[in-house]
């Protein structure tokens, strides 16, 4: 950990929340037109611990959600949760924002936070699709139905040179493990929030599963006002 | 996705009338003009409906100077300001894609006898 990357992310202030991806649907839009939305129930999140440049070199806010299976809270974690003076939640991160010292221990964060119109970076993990060959992976165009291609319909064909270099270049897009990885999508409108509900509708597909854990943080690039 | 019912529900029109394939129906659409709105009538024969929920579609056609014409409405969008059944058909497919191949009186559809 860097001294300098953190004071360029403190920079900003940056609002955020954990959420469970309930899945999609539509909604009309004023013009009466169809806007496919993924639903989030994102919070509500408590302040379980407040990052400070003294303390630890960065101003953060680590945020809690969800309800764990209270068998299996640590005897560590219950501790940390209870110096926080909230039950033990199922989900921590940590959310990087210079305003970090406004927030308090046990604050309770709803989606209220946001507000329709505006956008969100959502990071989440996106779904596994186990070991995929190079059409699925790398968007590979395989190679021909027939014209005496055998059995090699799907395979990547060339990967390399022969005698010079002698060896397959390191980062070869190559048939693996596919998917079940950490993935950020930027600038996603926020087309509602349902606050009775803790709900947020937002714009497009976001990464993971239904009922898979999302981070929702205002987004980091996007128009400068 | 029972889940996310409670998000459709506040978007679902319950003044749809039943209908089916093989109606013929008067849909009354909003149509905009620049910032004028007016209510344009398209009136045809229900060749397909598909999908469920808020997802729900149905097809319009009707045959327009010799050309046929096919408009396609989600079943809740607030573009419909009304729909009429104006006749029942007695059809015996879900998907009157038939109708297409058909012109004149052979494209007509029996209307259904109601049974009392």
């Amino acid at each position: 950990m860097s001294i300098q990357s953190s004071e360029a992310a403190a920079t900003t202030v940056r609002k955020g929340l954990l959420g469970e991806k309930l899945g999609m649907t539509q909604v009309w839009d004023e013009n009466n037109r169809i806007v496919p939305v993924t639903v989030i129930k994102a919070g509500p999140c408590v302040v379980t611990q407040v990052r400070t440049p003294e303390q630890d070199g960065y101003d953060a806010v680590q945020l809690g959600f969800g309800q764990p299976n209270l068998r299996k809270v640590t005897k560590p974690a219950q501790g940390h949760f209870d110096r926080a003076g909230v039950t033990p939640r199922r989900y921590v991160a940590e959310l990087r924002t210079a305003d970090a010292s406004e927030y308090t221990l046990g604050q309770e964060l709803t989606v209220e936070l946001f507000e329709a119109g505006q956008e969100v970076d959502v990071t989440g993990t996106t779904k596994g699709k186990g070991f995929a060959g190079v059409m699925k992976r790398h968007g590979f165009h395989g190679l021909r139905a027939s014209h005496g291609v055998q059995r090699k319909h799907r395979s990547p064909g060339s990967i390399g040179g022969c005698a010079t270099p002698g060896r397959v270049f390191k980062g070869m897009k190559m048939a693996g493990r596919m998917g079940g990885e950490r993935m950020t999508t930027q600038n996603i409108a926020v087309q509602a929030i349902d606050a009775e509900k803790g709900l947020l509708l937002l714009k497009g597909a976001v990464p993971g599963p239904n009922g898979g854990l999302v981070f929702v943080r205002t987004a980091a690039k996007g128009v400068v006002k | 996705m029972h889940v996310l019912d409670s998000v459709d529900s506040a978007q679902l029109r319950d003044d749809v009338p039943a209908f089916r394939a093989g109606d013929n129906l008067k849909v009354h659409v909003r149509v905009v003009e620049g910032n004028r709105s007016r209510v344009q009538v398209f009136q045809g024969v229900v060749i397909r409906r598909q999908g469920s929920g808020i997802r729900e579609t149905f097809t319009v056609r009707k045959v327009s100077f010799g050309v046929g014409v096919e408009r396609t409405f989600p079943v809740h969008t607030p573009v419909i300001e009304r729909i009429e059944l104006v006749t029942r058909g007695d059809v015996r497919r879900a998907k009157l894609y038939y109708l297409r191949n058909l012109r004149g009186k052979a494209a007509k559809i029996r209307e259904k006898r109601e049974t009392a």
